[in-house]
């Protein structure tokens, strides 16, 4: 996945897509503010510089399904592994919920069921059947809509043709208004994904930290250099 | 050897085995509805979750981890220290060795129920257990909560055979002291303990072996435990100094519990014949040792990390040096070392009460260790955007105070099981021979010869 900064306008569409998509819990204004809320991809909120000159800067934050992922080798019980395909997947039937895992996580970005699930009405009757509610005493996280990449996959092979790039699109991406987010096949050196990987402008999260994160942020380097911006630069340094 | 002592020692020690009082019951009956609230409080956090309690995003781990590095602490009284004392015989740890013992099983037991505790769902806990299944699930060994697992069982299974082995001469001793179904009962437990020359030579080569193995196995279990924080990435967790350190405090805080054990002894079972002011102050001088040891520890783990001023890390320091944290962290400084200190080194105030004092304070003060190792870590991770803050609420205290009462509530049942001091070990060291050696010795400790 990559993140375009300059792009997001903060709209927070994502999360709420991300909620429908994935059946994720709301737990109510007392429960939040003991900090038990759960949002899988968060909008996280920067203000810069001094007053009156202020800019806020978003960053959408979300599983970044690290290569040496530090949630994987402390789960007693694999519910916290890495697949085949390179996510770091969640296996909520095998959590005994220790949240070692979430202890580990250096970005956060893990959530714990500390009570029963309970969606408000009308949302009870409009949940996901494409993906299983989790309950009470299990860790959840991004799963990048692993339900929409297997559904992708199954499609395209039933239809005799390669997947293409973009055909599949977590909930986030696709209701990304700016087109801040994008996801691909990182495997793929060709897809977008791979090509905005290696642009100049990109970064990692807590890069120094080792995990080896999947998701690339873009962003110029400040704000105040907008005019010696090109937007091509990103496209000619992968050659 | 001199019948006459001999009955004066089983008279004595036997009679809390073989003579409840009123205030026994007082006291059960205390702390089991104690316990039972614990247990009941317990039981309304798994129906509703670990929701109840003041857990939250981002410090998932809080009390419960506390309390269970805290009492697998504790355990280290015990076995660890009767087990130095036995190979470098030591006389004058004739009676101290089984109230120790004793304090090991019970905290062990004590500690190993908060990994339960603490579990989101607590019923699929036996998921740590390697047996074939069925579902090709198998514990992830790479994980220090499965190497958690495997110690405190080694641990407890070792601490256990090291408590029983040597009591079994003690439950001969009640055995044909007593008629009726206590006789039965004791027939049992001393698994045929007759006192032949033979027995007594397996049981003394059994004690070796097990003093000689059990030492390695406590640095272990208290090792492992420490990786449970090392082994993470988290700021002031990845640490190489966590192994010894947890291990030097785990001995401090185990020998300030077998001094406060010792004194309670005394005093409600009138034992001040057996547990001499000479017993507290070598004690006391042990946990001078430990004391400085523990405070060299914090101060390399300190230094190094101010030193070395990585960000990520400093935020979580200034924390507790002088941020949120503060005055926890210097009530820590205080117990475990300021009171402590002058207390223990200056002869003169090194009295039965001082030593009391100051085990009270290490106590409190390794208590509040942990919880500030793992509390102030957790609400100041690397990602700053999701830093939080940790206040307890009613459950996680209700189920830490039922644990102190447990252990007094296994305590004093156990005084009914088994004498809490061990009367052949007494016995052998009234033999003139013995006795005369450990005149020495005992001076010697007491700084008379020198």
């Amino acid at each position: 996945m990559a993140v375009d900064l300059d792009r997001c306008t903060g709209c927070e569409a994502c999360v709420v897509a991300c909620h429908a998509e994935n059946n994720i819990p709301t737990v109510g204004p007392t429960e939040a503010a003991r900090g038990r809320a759960m949002h899988w991809i968060r909008v996280e909120r920067y203000w810069e510089g001094e007053f009156p000159d202020v800019q806020l800067k978003f960053k959408p934050v979300m599983c970044q399904h690290c290569d040496e992922a530090p949630c994987e080798p402390v789960c007693p019980t694999y519910a916290s592994s890495h697949t085949s395909e390179g996510l770091n997947a969640q296996i909520y039937n095998r959590c005994i919920g220790t949240r070692y895992c979430a202890n580990a996580c250096s970005y956060n970005v893990r959530f714990f069921n500390f009570s029963s699930p309970v969606w408000d009405k009308p949302l009870h009757l409009q949940l996901n059947p494409d993906v299983s509610a989790r309950e009470m005493g299990v860790m959840e996280k991004c799963t990048f809509c692993i339900q929409r990449i297997n559904t992708g996959k199954i499609e395209a092979k039933a239809a005799g043709e390669p997947l293409k790039d973009g055909d599949i699109k977590p909930a986030c991406v696709q209701s990304c208004t700016a087109n801040a987010l994008v996801f691909g096949d990182l495997n793929d050196p060709d897809s977008h994904v791979s090509q905005l990987s290696r642009s100049p402008r990109g970064s990692k999260l807590l890069e120094e930290l080792g995990t080896k994160p999947k998701v690339t942020y873009l962003q110029r380097e400040s704000w105040d250099e907008r005019s010696e911006y090109e937007p091509d630069r990103a496209k000619s340094s992968t050659k | 050897m001199n019948p006459e002592t001999d009955n004066r020692l089983a008279d004595d020690l036997l009679r809390p085995v073989l003579h409840t009082s009123r205030g026994f019951y007082i006291a059960v009956a205390l702390f089991s509805s104690i316990v039972l609230c614990g247990a009941a409080t317990w039981g309304y956090q798994i129906y509703y979750g670990i929701g109840v309690t003041g857990y939250n995003w981002p410090v998932f781990w809080a009390f419960h981890e506390t309390n269970f590095v805290f009492w697998i602490g504790i355990s280290h009284a015990g076995t660890l220290i009767s087990a130095i004392l036995r190979i470098v015989n030591a006389t004058w740890r004739r009676p101290v060795t089984r109230c120790a013992e004793v304090i090991t099983a019970f905290a062990l037991m004590i500690g190993a129920m908060f990994p339960l505790i603490h579990l989101g769902r607590p019923w699929l806990a036996w998921w740590l257990i390697p047996y074939p299944s069925e579902r090709g699930l198998w514990p992830n060994y790479r994980s220090p909560l499965v190497w958690d697992f495997f110690a405190i069982n080694t641990y407890l299974t070792a601490s256990l055979l090291f408590l029983i082995l040597p009591a079994l001469p003690d439950f001969a001793l009640i055995r044909d002291r007593t008629t009726g179904w206590r006789k039965r009962v004791y027939s049992i437990l001393s698994m045929g303990w007759h006192g032949t020359p033979k027995q007594w030579h397996r049981l003394e080569s059994a004690m070796h072996i097990m003093a000689l193995a059990i030492i390695p196995i406590a640095v272990s279990v208290h090792t492992i435990v420490s990786f449970d924080f090392s082994m993470a990435l988290v700021p002031m967790w990845h640490s190489t100094i966590f192994g010894p350190y947890f291990v030097a405090g785990a001995i401090f805080s185990g020998i300030a519990a077998l001094i406060i054990v010792m004194a309670l002894l005394r005093k409600l079972l009138h034992l001040e014949a057996y547990l001499l002011p000479l017993h507290f102050q070598n004690l006391g001088k042990l946990m001078l040792t430990m004391s400085l040891l523990w405070g060299y520890f914090v101060f390399n783990e300190r230094l190094t990390i101010w030193y070395g001023n990585s960000p990520h890390e400093m935020t979580v320091f200034w924390s507790t040096q002088t941020g949120k944290y503060a005055p926890l962290f210097w009530t820590m400084v205080l117990c475990n070392f300021v009171i402590p200190f002058p207390l223990l080194t200056i002869k003169r105030l090194r009295s039965i009460t001082a030593t009391v004092i100051a085990s009270c304070g290490v106590v409190v003060g390794m208590w509040l260790e942990r919880f500030l190792i793992i509390v102030p870590s957790l609400s100041r991770k690397a990602a700053s955007f999701s830093w939080g803050s940790y206040t307890p609420r009613w459950p996680e205290i209700v189920i830490m105070v039922a644990s102190f009462a447990g252990m007094a509530l296994l305590y004093l049942l156990f005084s009914k099981l088994m004498p809490i001091i061990s009367i052949w070990e007494l016995k052998v060291g009234q033999h003139p021979q013995i006795k005369s050696a450990a005149k020495v010795q005992d001076a010697e400790a007491a700084g008379e010869l020198v």
